[in-house]
């Protein structure tokens, strides 16, 4: 074999282990859950890396948890709200930082960004006073309020930067046209930004059903939980005993909508991403 | 009838004047051309006429009414984009059929009109497609036709075929000039294209730096160039340029240069001091050459082949070589000397600022010259 030959081989070959490492390192957790999720309580400890015969017991012991399936419910609406109220207030603003020219722009998109900065905790106490005078507490709204406060600065900015790169002779032409700023936005503009929408109402999606922190401090009671709260307070038959079955199981109950959500708009996100990293 | 006026407008952008003291006429059925270099404010001034920019001063009348303060679709102003600018979403029958919408025409004779607009561009069978599947020229009938759909008086054009190839931007000419015809309707054009401006124009603007340095017909400002920027600015090759001083002032003047010498010329420099600077200028046609005896005349220093015609350089001395016209089989080498011979009718002189003198002789154009019929409307 000549060296040139052999030097290439190892190349390919380093970068397919390359590869491997990273799937494993990536995939191998959630690989994980689902083999535990799959295993009736007794056999939890004996260590294998296959789904030899599943066993669903776990599902249906999660499933059949009114407080977990109110649990879903509650996420799904908040998380829905929050995409909803977040791309209608994001879009607007995007209109009038990325295409109306006014004194302050600048600093206004400064600050949105500055704003996005803050780290969770910071804030929670403040939003937490907020919360409790505006008696929204241990209601879905509190959660909605403060998703939707935590998620606007990046659903503003990355709609402003797409916005920006329609052309402006497009909206002109609108105005020609005969459209008001209402009708030029929503029936000119909107249909070009869907990819940017579906990206970032996706990922509003995620991080609000993914959210924890504020959804422990602000929610009290079992009705009003959202998933991953419900899920780090399932416990088992004593104090002592973690009951992981059922809680990979019900992590994997809700980790699959967002799995289907993300392949049904895969083509989508990506002409998004891409639409947005081509132009300008 | 005088279709629309501009009174003094000005427009002012961070504090740059854009445009100064703009005072038009434009009546109805003309076709006008604005031309000028780049960043004399063409675009700026068609979109004040749009709508899409406000006047800073001055005043803005169509059909003598004030539309200072009118929005664009009031002001039944169409306008057609350099880019096109089409609804990238909308099929061929909703981007022409979208203003129509918007102005909540009833469903049947919105229909009539698109198919009507359609036809007339021959869009026909392209209806249900999306922009990105047609060519550049469809696209930009498409463009047209969006303008076209709400019927308006006033057709505007930014340099609408910039971005089509030759042969195409052509093809469009020709069915620009067709459509004005046809329609009827006041049209603006702008364009860099001297060859759009002296086809399709029944009235030149020519604009320099924000202002307006002549309005006329495609002839009058070929043949008679009011100031020297108008002169050197139409007409490819462009005019040539010598400088020269006035020797004897009067209402016909003897006038000095160094390729020329000492002619007279009929023009009237009465109001001139003996010894002003003055430029000639003579087109590139209005030039003929000779063969030199000897060391006398000028030495060929370039010789351009166009096919149909020869471009003959001459070095004068000056910065610039003068350019000859001259027939293919001429047979003009470099290093060839040749004499200047020039018609003197076609001589331009202007004084230090650039205006031109007058003529002495009663200035008047060969007929033949008509404005474009403005046929009664078929939309
Ligand atoms: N927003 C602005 N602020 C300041 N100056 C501007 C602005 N927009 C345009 N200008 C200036 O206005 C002048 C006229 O611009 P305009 O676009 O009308 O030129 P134009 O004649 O259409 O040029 P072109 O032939 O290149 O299209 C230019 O000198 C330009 O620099
Ligand atoms: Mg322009």
């Amino acid at each position: 074999m000549s060296p040139r030959l052999l030097k290439k081989t190892l190349l390919r070959l380093g970068f397919w282990c390359l590869i491997g490492i990273l799937l494993v390192y990536a995939v191998f957790p959630f690989y994980y859950a689902i083999v535990t999720s799959l295993k009736p309580s007794s056999a939890l400890f004996q260590v294998s890396y296959w789904i030899d015969n599943p066993d669903f017991s776990n599902y249906a012991a999660v499933l059949n948890q009114a407080s977990f399936l109110r649990a879903i419910g509650n996420s799904l609406v908040v998380a829905l709200c929050v995409v909803t109220l977040a791309l209608f207030l994001s879009l607007t603003a995007a209109y009038a930082l990325g295409r109306v020219k006014f004194r302050g722009r600048g600093p206004v998109l400064m600050m949105v960004l500055g704003v996005s900065m803050f780290p969770q905790v910071a804030v929670l106490s403040g939003l937490f006073e907020v919360i409790r005078a505006l008696g929204l507490y241990n209601t879905s709204w509190a959660l909605i309020l403060s998703y939707t406060i935590f998620t606007l600065p990046f659903t503003v900015w990355v709609l402003t930067t797409f916005m920006g790169q329609l052309p402006h002779e497009l909206e002109e032409a609108a105005i020609m046209d005969g459209a008001s700023p209402w009708v030029t936005l929503t029936r000119v503009l909107l249909p070009l930004l869907w990819p940017a929408l579906v990206t970032t109402g996706l990922l509003a999606f995620i991080a609000a059903w993914n959210e924890f922190l504020f959804a422990l401090t602000f929610t009290l009671t079992d009705s009003q939980r959202t998933v991953p709260v419900a899920i780090a307070l399932i416990s088992g038959g004593s104090p002592h005993e973690l009951p992981w079955g059922l809680l990979m199981a019900a992590s994997v109950l809700v980790t699959v909508p967002l799995v289907i959500l993300v392949l049904i708009f895969q083509r989508r996100i990506v002409s998004g991403l891409t639409a947005g990293a081509l132009k300008g | 009838m005088i279709k629309l006026k501009l009174d003094n407008v000005n427009k002012q952008l961070g504090g740059a004047r854009i445009l100064r003291d703009v005072s038009l006429e434009i009546s109805a059925g003309e076709f006008v051309v604005f031309v000028g270099p780049s960043g004399c404010g063409k675009s700026t001034l068609l979109r004040l006429i749009a709508g899409l920019d406000s006047i800073c001063g001055g005043d803005l009348l169509i059909d003598g009414r004030r539309v200072n303060d009118l929005e664009p679709r009031e002001r039944g102003v169409g306008m057609v984009f350099q880019s096109y600018a089409l609804y990238p979403h909308m099929s061929v029958y909703d981007n022409i059929g979208f203003g129509l919408k918007l102005a909540k025409t009833e469903k049947t004779s919105l229909r009539e009109r698109v198919l009507k607009t359609a036809q007339i561009l021959q869009l026909d069978k392209l209806l249900q497609r999306k922009p990105r599947e047609l060519s550049g020229g469809q696209r930009q009938r498409v463009a047209m036709g969006r303008a076209m759909a709400r019927e308006p008086d006033i057709l505007l054009f930014d340099e609408p075929l910039s971005n089509l190839d030759a042969s195409l931007r052509v093809q469009m000419r020709n069915e620009i000039a067709r459509l004005h015809g046809r329609l009827g309707s006041t049209m603006i054009y702008v364009t860099h294209d001297q060859v759009e401006a002296m086809t399709l124009a029944d009235k030149i603007v020519v604009l320099n730096g924000g202002r307006i340095e002549q309005v006329g017909s495609p002839r009058e400002l070929y043949e008679r160039p009011a100031s020297r920027f108008v002169a050197g600015f139409l007409g490819s090759p462009r005019m040539n340029f010598l400088a020269a001083f006035l020797h004897a002032p009067g209402e016909t003047s003897q006038v000095e240069s160094l390729v020329l010498g000492r002619t007279t010329l009929p023009v009237d420099s009465s109001d001139l001091a003996a010894n002003t600077q003055l430029s000639l200028g003579i087109r590139p046609e209005h030039l003929s050459l000779k063969a030199a005896q000897g060391t006398t005349g000028l030495v060929v220093s370039g010789v351009e082949y166009l096919g149909s015609e020869t471009y003959v350089h001459l070095d004068t001395g000056q910065d610039e070589p003068m350019v000859c016209r001259c027939e293919v089989n001429a047979g003009w080498r470099i290093g060839d000397r040749v004499e200047l011979q020039l018609d003197i009718d076609n001589l331009h002189v202007f004084d230090a600022h650039g205006t031109a003198l007058k003529r002495r002789a009663i200035e008047s154009l060969p007929a033949g010259v008509a404005p474009h019929p403005a046929s009664a409307g078929v939309l």
